[in-house]
């Protein structure tokens, strides 16, 4: 498991969590909000935040962490500065989406599914991003890049590290 | 309730209109096969074995419905045995074997195992579906429950058993498609998560993938070693199941049989935990007066489900003062064994191996706790569930059906029915208040069944007047079966909505007749017999048979007093059979303490 999280300096955040979850007390179904809102103000989902929320609203640890790891949208681990989303959709990965995948899997220096060492980037493969007419198509946080060429990749990550 | 007209297999029925397929079936006699289901407990349709071809006034229903979740209709008519459905429920069955450990030969259900016997009624021959498996985790760091991953078919029994009945949820569903897993968050051990040892969830496993640490070797190397003298107590609740190990019908009361067998086991000598039950009512009846007298802390509660004292420590733990003093049956009769019994027989109490047959998981974790021993030696040694002890007496080629009744030894045998009935919800709050009546009024009261307590509602109330400093005085109770029962009455205290004297709290549904240890009843089984009933039954037949019915009658108690603690509460009481408990934190985190510090400040 990965180095647990600096309380210390969370407060804050920990405080403003709360808000929410009082905020919400008499309607039903808040787990997806509270995940949600959880993930925005942390970045990620570590134990002590699932915690947090497991006993602010009553619903068992075991349940919340099986929420947080169904959906793919959660994530227990943190998350780089950019997300870069690669469409492996059946008409990206025809028009070459792999080779887009493992070129920016080469330049970055990680795995898919890994962030980088200096937190900038986490690197994922996603269903399809809705654009197939782009294919093949990545996105970096929300921006869409369609129509890639694996040569076009050093240059728009140089972008992102400023 | 309206009744509708629903045909089954060409067999008309009425039944009321909110009967499932799966219910209305069974009033045509018609067997329909399932495995996931859990009467009451889990109804979530997530296994499809029990799907049927329906139509409602000739208007073919969509799929195959499955019939556990599907609520009857007027003019529904449903066919369990055409070849669709046949093909599908094998199918889905096969399916489900793809992606299971079949070492059926080796595993601690084989010939229990709901699956296994799935598969022989439905007549599968081979698997067609070879291909990948989910990856192998055996979990057996706990000292109670084993957790394998590799033969959980995630039907979901075991996560509403700890989540809906317990109120607990130490298991949930984790990850997704393939991955997905029955398991504690963040895949902590079992360990290491605020689990209460119930076994709740074993009972729910249809299959191996939840079963209890084994120690019957442990307990065979003890009987074996010549240098070891090894004493065996029997629980109250383990006799009214026993017998089920050995395909008798639910509740038998198997007393004699199940002392003959642990003599011819080898154990040195055979006592009973009715004996000790005896004594805790001695010790926690005076507890409860003397709070009572000199305004001690209450209401009191009880103390001897090991799985309630965990679910306090970490949930409740502001109630710690509450618990009696009382350690548990199991270990009072520990402690008695390896000291006025020693002393009394001259063996050196080093040499004791004292082992224990329980109806529950959690007292093999009650018996490491480190508060637990005398003098450095152990109360309990070794535990066994009533399953464990059914295995032994098999790996004996013992015939249990047909051995004679045997009774237990002195001077740690004899016992009243007031310690029979510990083993059923309510049974511990009726023999004490049996005692505490005499004690309160001078007199032998030939009233001593407490209705009030008796029976399966979650929550039970009464009120008695008893004469306290000379003054007729309302003692209000309460008792609560079941950890979900138990925070109500808690949170319900907690906020001075509700005010008792004397609170029963047992780990279990029904208490510990259907404790985590007893022998496994089929989900089939379940719809025609309640074992939590059944069993209690059992118990309370025996109490009335017998001539005496109050704890503080118990001669060899009363024997055990005149001749060692002198006195209930006294100096060596407090020594041997009182302890206390201790607030217990649930998944740690690693800056702990931060993480505290920022809960209050938040606060």
């Amino acid at each position: 498991m990965q180095k647990g999280l600096c309380v210390k300096e969370k407060e804050n955040e920990f405080r403003r969590l709360k808000e929410f979850i009082e905020s919400k007390k008499e309607t039903q179904g808040i787990m997806m909000q509270t995940l949600q809102e959880a993930q925005n103000i942390f970045g990620y989902l570590p134990i002590e935040v699932q915690k947090f929320i497991a006993d602010e609203t009553g619903i068992p640890l075991a349940e919340v962490y099986g929420v947080v790891t169904f959906y793919t949208q959660f994530s227990v681990t943190p998350k780089g500065k950019h997300k870069i989303g690669v469409c492996l959709g059946t008409a990206c990965y025809v028009k070459g989406a792999q080779l887009i995948l493992d070129k920016l899997s080469k330049e970055l220096g990680i795995n898919v599914g890994a962030t980088t060492e200096d937190n900038l980037f986490t690197l994922e493969a996603t269903r399809c991003l809705g654009c197939c007419g782009l294919a093949p198509v990545m996105m970096i946080d929300d921006e869409v890049y369609g129509k890639l060429e694996t040569k076009q990749i050093p240059e728009i990550i140089a972008k992102y590290r400023g | 309730m309206d009744n509708v007209k629903v045909t089954i297999n060409g067999i008309e029925v009425n039944v009321p209109k909110d009967y499932t397929v799966l219910m209305a079936a069974r009033e045509a006699g018609v067997d329909i096969p399932t495995l996931c289901f859990l009467k009451e407990i889990n109804e979530i349709a997530a296994c499809r074995v029990c799907v049927v071809e329906a139509d409602v006034k000739g208007v073919p229903m969509r799929n195959l419905p499955a019939s556990c979740v599907l609520q009857v209709q007027d003019g529904m008519n449903v066919k369990t045995n055409t070849q669709r459905v046949r093909n599908a429920v094998k199918m889905n069955v096969e399916l489900i074997l793809a992606n299971h450990n079949r070492e059926c030969l080796t595993c601690v259900r084989n010939t229990s195992c709901e699956l296994q016997k799935l598969c022989n009624e439905l007549g599968i021959e081979g698997i067609e579906f070879q291909g990948a498996k989910r990856e192998s985790k055996i979990d057996n760091l706990a000292p109670s429950i084993v957790r394998d991953s590799s033969k959980c078919i995630l039907c979901g029994r075991c996560v509403s058993a700890c989540r809906d009945v317990q109120g607990i949820g130490i298991l949930d569903f984790t990850n997704r498609g393939f991955n997905t897993e029955v398991a504690p968050a963040f895949d902590y051990s079992m360990k290491d998560v605020p689990c209460i040892y119930c076994g709740q969830c074993i009972q729910a496993c249809p299959v191996g993938a939840l079963y209890e640490k084994r120690n019957i070797d442990d307990v065979w190397a003890a009987i074996e070693d010549p240098e070891k003298f090894v004493v065996v107590q029997t629980a109250p609740a383990v006799r009214a199941s026993l017998g089920e190990e050995f395909g008798l019908p639910v509740g038998t009361a198997v007393t004699g049989k199940m002392v003959s067998a642990l003599k011819r086991l080898g154990f040195d000598k055979v006592f009973d935990t009715n004996f000790s039950a005896d004594l805790t009512i001695m010790e926690e009846g005076t507890e409860f007066i003397n709070r009572v007298l000199n305004g001690g802390k209450l209401p009191m509660i009880t103390s001897c489900s090991p799985g309630w004292i965990r679910y306090c420590e970490f949930n409740y733990p502001d109630f710690l003062e509450n618990l009696s003093t009382c350690k548990s049956p199991q270990q009072m009769f520990g402690a008695i064994v390896k000291s006025y019994y020693a002393e009394k027989q001259g063996i050196d109490p080093k040499n004791i191996v004292s082992v224990s047959i329980m109806p529950c998981t959690s007292k093999k974790s009650e018996l490491s706790r480190e508060e637990m021993e005398v003098d450095s030696l152990r109360d309990v040694d070794i535990s066994l569930t009533t399953r464990e002890l059914g295995d032994m007496i098999k790996q004996a080629r013992i015939n249990f059906n047909k051995l004679p009744d045997g009774e237990p030894d002195s001077i740690l045998g004899d016992y009243t029915g007031a310690g029979v009935i510990f083993g059923t919800t309510g049974g511990v709050m009726e023999a004490a208040l049996r005692t505490v009546a005499d004690v309160l009024t001078g007199t032998d009261i030939q009233k001593i069944e407490y209705d009030a307590v008796r029976g399966l509602d979650g929550v039970k109330e009464a009120t008695l007047v008893l004469p306290i400093e000379g003054k007729d005085t309302e003692v209000k109770i309460a008792v609560a079966h079941g950890m979900i029962n138990a925070s109500k009455i808690l949170d319900a205290v907690r906020s001075g909505e509700k005010n008792y004297h004397f609170i029963e709290v047992m780990g279990c549904p029904g208490g510990c007749v259907h404790g985590g240890g007893q022998s496994h009843v089929s989900a089939k089984e379940r719809l025609d017999v309640d074992p939590k009933i059944s069993r209690a039954k059992a118990l309370y037949s025996e109490d009335e048979a017998q001539t005496l019915r109050k704890s503080h009658h118990n001669p060899e108690v009363k024997k055990l007093y005149e001749d060692y603690l002198k006195e209930p509460n006294g100096h060596l009481s407090h020594k041997l059979l009182h302890t206390h408990y201790h607030e217990k934190s649930s998944y740690p985190v690693e800056n702990q303490q931060d993480y505290d510090d920022m809960i209050n400040n938040l606060k």
